[in-house]
């Protein structure tokens, strides 16, 4: 790709380095700790499943149970029992569900554990790398129907059922990527639900059966399309690692993780964050799973042209944070928006100076463009215009992911005609300038150049501060969306679990095994 | 005088509708959403656009004419708690000269409802779309008590500090539960004798104010609150009570 702006490759070099030094303390403090969803998740990839009659699921049942264990790892006295009693994952998801009380458990010999992890990992790994040949498979059959960017579009009806509907007729319309938004609260829930779900405010909860539904109806949609089409969750809240275990076991293809999400937007407490989001991107990579990064929502709280650098920053340090937990660059999905006040004069040439930045400094990520929403409103004949500007950026600045703007953002959860009008809107404009991209030169110290180069200079000054005070500070002093977290505060602040030396994780050791970062 | 939409010309009742159905497009769909549209009042419909937004749906645009009209000298707005909001600078002014110190607000999300979204948006010092939370007013003095508070621990607390205001917040309305749940809290400041200690409001997605008066409160705040309105209709109200109480 020829570069359009110019930007000076030593202070992208200076920004990346700036990053690694931000995050290394960070990643020091992961390597130590554990927390409740990790055990929780590592048992879920080592069988555990299902729920009791209360419908609290077993693998919360069995960290309880092991709860004093944790600073060792669960593992060991899962693992122990199943050895203690000769039962499969199923028989003890089965006892535990029932209310079977599994007491004390006296650690089994360690080799004997230490084999019998071996075998429940490398099915469950197998199982994972069973799903990545079905999708590559899929994927180079139907490679000549691909658009780029790749059309991402939401269902949210509460019901997965309903969902399913609506997730069909968009594949028809056009859709490659579709997202089942999740139920609003669930992040918040420090357990993931069971089985398919009918009712849900704001989305539908986020389920392994809700995933294996919607994975079979798009598969469905998808072949009688001739496209593969791809399915999104949430990898966020207070089960990131659960729920990429689960996306890793139903196939999805895509999650939205995020490095710092959950500290600034959903006050959990930092400290969990930095250890689920780590744990969660090592069975992401595992899964060839693209994470989608929220820098949009930097610019829907604050000035998107004010605030423009921090955008750049976060992902900047979620970049570093993927590459950390073994996510290669096409798989990390960094977010960015549209979301310049359109009454500012040359909006959108900043915002095309923005959109073609993001490409040039991270020329081999797929990155995700998210579409208006702040200053969309009842004017839906505007917000369309609006869309369509949107839609001439993302193609012009060959972006990879293309999430719709709908005429009605802001108005209802999108009818199934808002979607239709979206994907015609977006394939009228994609393919009538289809190559104007490669025809485009900018002007040499013209605005857009100029632009972009101050951003990424505000972005060096910003993570200079940042580097000097540290991360935690830098949160806690509120220098991300002016939004200031405790290090202590925040929820979630109990499940975090200093490691002792003996710490053991299976599940852990197979996935820097299998991903090649440093045990 | 009757008033009716203005296509081109004065009275032509010119209306533009779009709308899709559930059935695969073809001539007896568009004949069928043609049909529709007379059958809701108007007196011609041309159908200007028909299609498929999947195998089982079509999506129509149409241009209708009705006879209908409205006389505007008949209709009344529904009543707002807020229609006229003070700027941020204007409500500690008046706040300040008027009442003399801070007032005290406290809010929460009662209940099962988990959604801060809301209080957030009227209390967190950021606010909402350019608009300050009311932490940030120089002479509010704001607590966030978070969500799923139960009304018995809000109103505890508005006792211990004094408050003069109390705002609830209620986004999930799923099978009627908020209005059971504002339902209690007045019947449990009533019993308490303190319904007219505080100022009590109550806001989300679902609220009106006429439906907040009906159970009870101040006022209610629906879409498109900023919490320069509550903050108004908060300082005003102390003040015409001030009135009321002192002559």
């Amino acid at each position: 790709m020829n570069s359009k702006l110019g930007l000076s490759e030593q202070k992208i070099a200076r920004a990346r380095e700036l990053a690694a030094a931000i995050t290394e303390p960070v990643q020091a403090h992961i390597t130590g700790h554990t927390t409740v969803t990790v055990e929780r998740a590592t048992l879920r990839m080592l069988g555990a499943d299902g729920v009791n009659a209360d419908e609290v699921p077993v693998p919360n049942l069995l960290v309880d149970a092991f709860s004093d264990r944790c600073a060792q790892g669960v593992a060991r006295p899962y693992i122990s029992t199943l050895l203690a009693r000769d039962w499969t994952p199923a028989d003890l998801n089965k006892a535990v569900a029932d209310g079977c009380e599994l007491g004390r458990v006296q650690p089994a010999d360690d080799a004997a554990v230490r084999a019998r992890a071996a075998e429940l990992t490398g099915a469950t790994f197998e199982r994972i790398a069973q799903n990545v040949t079905t999708r590559n498979e899929r994927m180079a059959r139907y490679a000549a129907n691909e658009k780029s960017p790749l059309l991402y579009l939401i269902v949210a009806t509460g019901n997965i059922h309903e969902d399913v509907n609506q997730a069909q007729a968009a594949v028809q319309q056009g859709a490659d990527i579709v997202a089942v938004i999740r139920a609003t609260a669930q992040s918040l829930l420090d357990y993931v639900p069971h089985g398919a779900t009918t009712e849900g405010f704001g989305g539908t909860y986020a389920t392994q059966e809700n995933f294996r539904i919607m994975r079979a109806a798009l598969d469905e949609a998808g072949a009688r399309q001739q496209r593969y089409v791809r399915l999104v969750n949430y990898c966020s809240g207070l089960c990131m690692p659960e729920i990429a275990a689960m996306g890793a076991f139903e196939r999805l293809d895509m999650m939205l993780n995020d490095s710092m999400y959950g500290v600034l937007f959903r006050d959990i407490n930092m400290y969990r964050t930095f250890v689920d989001q780590h744990f969660s991107r090592m069975i992401n990579a595992l899964a060839d799973v693209v994470i989608n990064t929220g820098e949009d929502n930097y610019l829907t709280t604050a000035n998107a042209y004010e605030k423009a650098h921090t955008v750049l920053a976060s992902q900047l340090i979620n970049e570093r944070f993927a590459r950390s937990a073994g996510l290669p660059p096409r798989l990390i999905g960094l977010g960015h928006a549209f979301e310049i006040d359109p009454d500012m004069k040359n909006s959108f040439l900043y915002e095309l100076a923005q959109a073609q930045m993001a490409r040039e400094i991270f020329p081999e990520l797929p990155l995700k463009y998210m579409p208006p929403t702040k200053f969309m409103s009842g004017d839906i004949f505007r917000s369309y215009a609006i869309q369509t500007m949107f839609n001439f950026a993302s193609k012009a600045t060959g972006q990879s992911i293309h999430l719709l703007g709908m005429l009605t953002e802001a108005i209802h959860t999108p009818f199934l005609h808002d979607r239709y009008l979206a994907l015609e809107n977006a394939e009228y404009v994609m393919n009538a300038m289809a190559d104007l991209g490669g025809e485009l030169e900018f002007k040499k110290d013209g605005l857009m150049v100029r632009r972009a180069e101050q951003v990424l200079d505000r972005t060096l000054e910003f993570l200079e501060q940042i580097a000097t005070i540290g991360l935690f500070d830098a949160i806690e002093q509120g220098l991300f969306a002016d939004i200031s977290r405790s290090r202590t505060g925040g929820k979630g602040a109990d499940g975090v679990v200093a490691k002792k030396d003996d710490y053991w994780n299976p599940v852990e050791d197979a996935l820097k095994h299998a991903l090649g970062l440093g045990a | 005088m009757l008033v009716r939409p203005y296509g081109d010309t004065r009275d032509d009742g010119a209306v533009q509708l779009s709308f899709t159905l559930p059935l695969e497009d073809s001539a007896c769909a568009r004949e069928a959403a043609r049909q529709f549209v007379l059958k809701l009042g108007f007196e011609t419909c041309e159908l200007v656009h028909a299609a498929p937004v999947s195998d089982t749906h079509t999506f129509f645009v149409a241009y209708a004419r009705t006879r209908e009209g409205i006389d505007p000298d008949q209709v009344a707005p529904a009543e707002q708690a807020a229609d006229e909001a003070l700027t941020f600078e204007e409500i500690n002014t008046f706040i300040d000269s008027q009442i003399g110190r801070k007032l005290l607000v406290v809010g929460a999300c009662t209940g099962s409802d988990a959604h801060t979204v809301g209080i957030d948006a009227i209390l967190n010092m950021k606010g909402y779309k350019h608009h300050y939370g009311l932490e940030r007013y120089p002479m509010i003095d704001a607590h966030n008590l978070g969500a799923q508070v139960p009304n018995e621990k809000l109103i505890e607390h508005a006792v211990t500090v004094n408050a003069d205001a109390v705002l609830v917040s209620q986004v999930v309305t799923q099978k009627d539960a908020h209005v059971r749940n504002l339902t209690e809290l007045v019947e449990l400041l009533e019993a308490e004798g303190m319904r007219d200690r505080f100022i009590v409001i109550v806001g989300g997605p679902r609220i009106t104010h006429k439906l907040a008066l009906e159970l009870g409160f101040d006022a209610g705040f629906g879409k498109g609150t900023f919490a320069e309105h509550v903050a108004t209709f908060i300082a005003k109200r102390m003040v015409a009570r001030r009135r009321t109480h002192n002559p």
